[in-house]
């Protein structure tokens, strides 16, 4: 069996649980303990990547060169990564992230916008970066779709593509045969990032691997948007019994969670992401994890229910970074339910 | 209004370069002007748009633009084509004496908003540019939440549905966002702005939303409201799609406000209101240049 590389992104999609206020030494500690556990790849930033602090996404406590440098201050061994969503940001904040030591590019786009990226990808490539092409909100179009959008990004020079199931809405089945027509159309590897919406993300994580996914995303007791990502320790604790390849260490990971990601959330009074009413209704619907906590200040400031919110954004077929929609949508709830 | 358009026996000859989705909507809203005649419609290949000017009486031709540097007649050219393209036409119009509206991101000329900074000042430059659709829509905005409560800080977030950005958006999303973000710091008067984009494939698809956040020094909502409806009764004036749909909502110093534009429909379709609003404003502005150039008194 080859060996599955781990991407952890508890810094990355973590950003989100957190609103994006990970302070320069939260981001040594952790990644310096990831280090160590073996992770190959480690994901820092704001939740929306490169630019993602604004008033639609959250503020960032700190810049996107803060975060880099916290993590590449630290870092011998394991790959940095940053993500750029062009629209949000921009080949310049790339290059600057660059220069202070990120050495992977994760390059995202909506499942049926990878033409939007051709230029970062060939841009990062230039740059010497390990290039990552990321396909989002996956759920939402056909297997064929995917083929389609995943050939696009790979000819523009993409090294792995990921099946991004940004709502955490895929079944099984679903992402076995998303894994299975990639690697038969793709001479790239494939990664597969989960969310645990549907309390599905060790198991789609698990169906990817079997179906020749050799990338997973997966952050530390599942810090990250929505019900959280898939969780790293389960992860290695799953594979190691499968007797699954990986470079990470179970112990030291278990460790890295519980003795430095737990004592700092708690030290910041934020709570690990869990189910919750909200969270199922995110995958039921189909809706981008991240408008989670925005749902929620939303609902409660037109005094609507959260769960009408967000079956409404799923209607309405809202992608990624629409966060603004989640305004009007509780904004017109509140007006109906006067009228 | 086609009636007056008859009468007005001298006017201006224009020129239109690069026949795609945005020239050939420029080529049905010039035919009904008052003060412009389309003369030539520019390409560097044989395409529809062409056929579709050839069909109207209008000359062509598919190669290139030096074809009508040499057209005296000519005193307004709409460059449609790209930013790459843009800069290489910038020049060679420039030497000709010819007035250019630029719709292309390349923001060589000034930016130009025309319920901002549509005055006879702009007119005096040679070379015009129309910023983006997401600056026109989001701009006058911007503009009139600081004319009355200082903004500090605008982010504007431009929704388009995916089949309305054609390939020049998508191959340039980065000039995109910061040709709007440096126009808004520039001529709507934020201190510091961000623009983000964000493209939605939804079938039917969705019309050109934006959704604009601005930080105000003086919240005070009710004057903010009235501004932002005068300014809004302004952009209507040439662009009739173009609405409010919710807000400005304050809370504590943050106004969140989002506006629709719906196209006209004359050749994109109607939920091409990112494209609609660059070619209402170009042609405004090729309007009032005409009518300067005719001696036209208001």
């Amino acid at each position: 069996m080859k060996t599955v590389y781990i991407k952890d992104t508890t810094l990355r999609d973590g950003s989100h649980a957190i609103s994006h206020q990970f302070m320069p030494k939260d981001i040594s500690e952790i990644a310096l303990s990831l280090e160590d556990a073996g992770a190959d790849i480690i994901s820092v930033g704001h939740g929306d990547g490169l630019g993602g602090s604004s008033l639609q996404y959250g503020l960032g406590a700190i810049t996107d060169l803060q975060y880099v440098n916290a993590a590449a201050s630290v870092l011998n061994k394991a790959k940095l990564q940053v993500l750029l969503l062009p629209g949000i940001g921009t080949i310049n904040d790339l290059k600057l992230a660059k220069k202070h030591g990120a050495n992977v590019a994760g390059i995202s786009t909506h499942i049926t916008e990878a033409d939007i990226a051709e230029q970062h990808i060939k841009v990062a490539r230039d740059m010497g970066m390990f290039t990552i092409g990321y396909l989002i909100m996956c759920h939402m179009e056909s297997t064929e779709k995917l083929t389609e959008q995943a050939l696009l990004m790979e000819s523009y020079g993409a090294e792995v593509i990921y099946i991004t199931d940004s709502a955490g809405a895929f079944l099984p089945h679903e992402v076995k045969q998303r894994v299975c027509a990639l690697k038969n159309n793709l001479s790239i590897p494939v990664g597969f990032h989960a969310h645990n919406n549907l309390g599905l993300a060790i198991a789609n994580s698990l169906v990817a691997i079997k179906e020749g996914a050799t990338y997973i995303d997966s952050s530390l007791m599942g810090f990250g948007a929505g019900a959280g990502n898939c969780s790293t320790e389960m992860l290695l604790a799953v594979l190691k019994k499968m007797e699954i390849p990986t470079n990470m260490d179970l112990y030291k990971t278990i460790d890295a969670g519980n003795q430095v990601l737990l004592p700092l959330l708690k030290e910041k009074g934020v709570s690990l992401p869990r189910f919750t009413s909200d969270t199922l209704m995110l995958g039921y619907a189909g809706v981008y994890s991240s408008f989670l906590i925005h749902v929620k200040k939303a609902a409660e400031q037109f005094d609507v229910d959260s769960r009408d919110v967000l079956v409404e954004l799923g209607n309405r077929k809202a992608v990624g970074g629409q966060e603004d929609w989640i305004i009007q949508v509780a904004h017109e709830i509140s007006l109906n339910s006067l009228s | 209004m086609i009636g007056e358009s008859r009468k007005m026996k001298n006017k201006v000859k224009v020129a239109i370069l690069g026949p795609g989705n945005i020239g050939t909507d420029l080529m049905f809203k010039i035919t009904k002007s008052r003060y412009m005649e389309l003369e030539y419609v520019v390409g560097i290949q044989e395409t529809e748009g062409l056929k579709l000017a050839r069909k109207r009486e209008i000359k062509t031709t598919s190669n290139g633009i030096k074809d009508i540097l040499g057209i005296n007649d000519i005193k307004i050219v709409f460059d449609a084509t790209s930013a790459k393209a843009h800069s290489m036409h910038a020049d060679l119009l420039g030497a000709a004496g010819i007035f250019t509206i630029d719709l292309t991101p390349a923001a060589i000329g000034a930016y130009c908003v025309p319920s901002i900074n549509f005055d006879y000042a702009i007119l005096n430059d040679d070379n015009v540019n129309m910023v983006t659709c997401g600056g026109q829509a989001t701009i006058p905005i911007v503009a009139a939440i600081n004319s009355v409560a200082d903004v500090s800080y605008a982010e504007i977030v431009a929704s388009l549905s995916s089949k309305s950005a054609g390939p020049g958006t998508r191959q340039n999303i980065d000039e995109f966002t910061q040709t709007t973000k440096k126009a808004i710091e520039k001529i709507a008067g934020a201190d510091l702005a961000k623009a983000i984009i964000i493209l939605n494939p939804a079938e039917p698809p969705i019309l050109m939303k934006n959704t604009i956040y601005t930080i105000v020094k003086k919240p005070d909502i009710e004057i903010i409201k009235e501004s932002v409806k005068k300014m809004v009764a302004q952009i209507n004036e040439y662009v009739p799609g173009y609405r409010v749909v919710m807000g400005p909502i304050l809370s504590v110093d943050k106004i969140t406000t989002m506006i629709e534009v719906e196209g006209s429909g004359d050749f994109l379709p109607s939920y091409s209101g990112n494209l609609d609003i660059m070619t209402c404003a170009a042609v405004q502005v090729g309007e009032k240049y005409a009518s300067k150039l005719l001696g036209v008194k208001k």
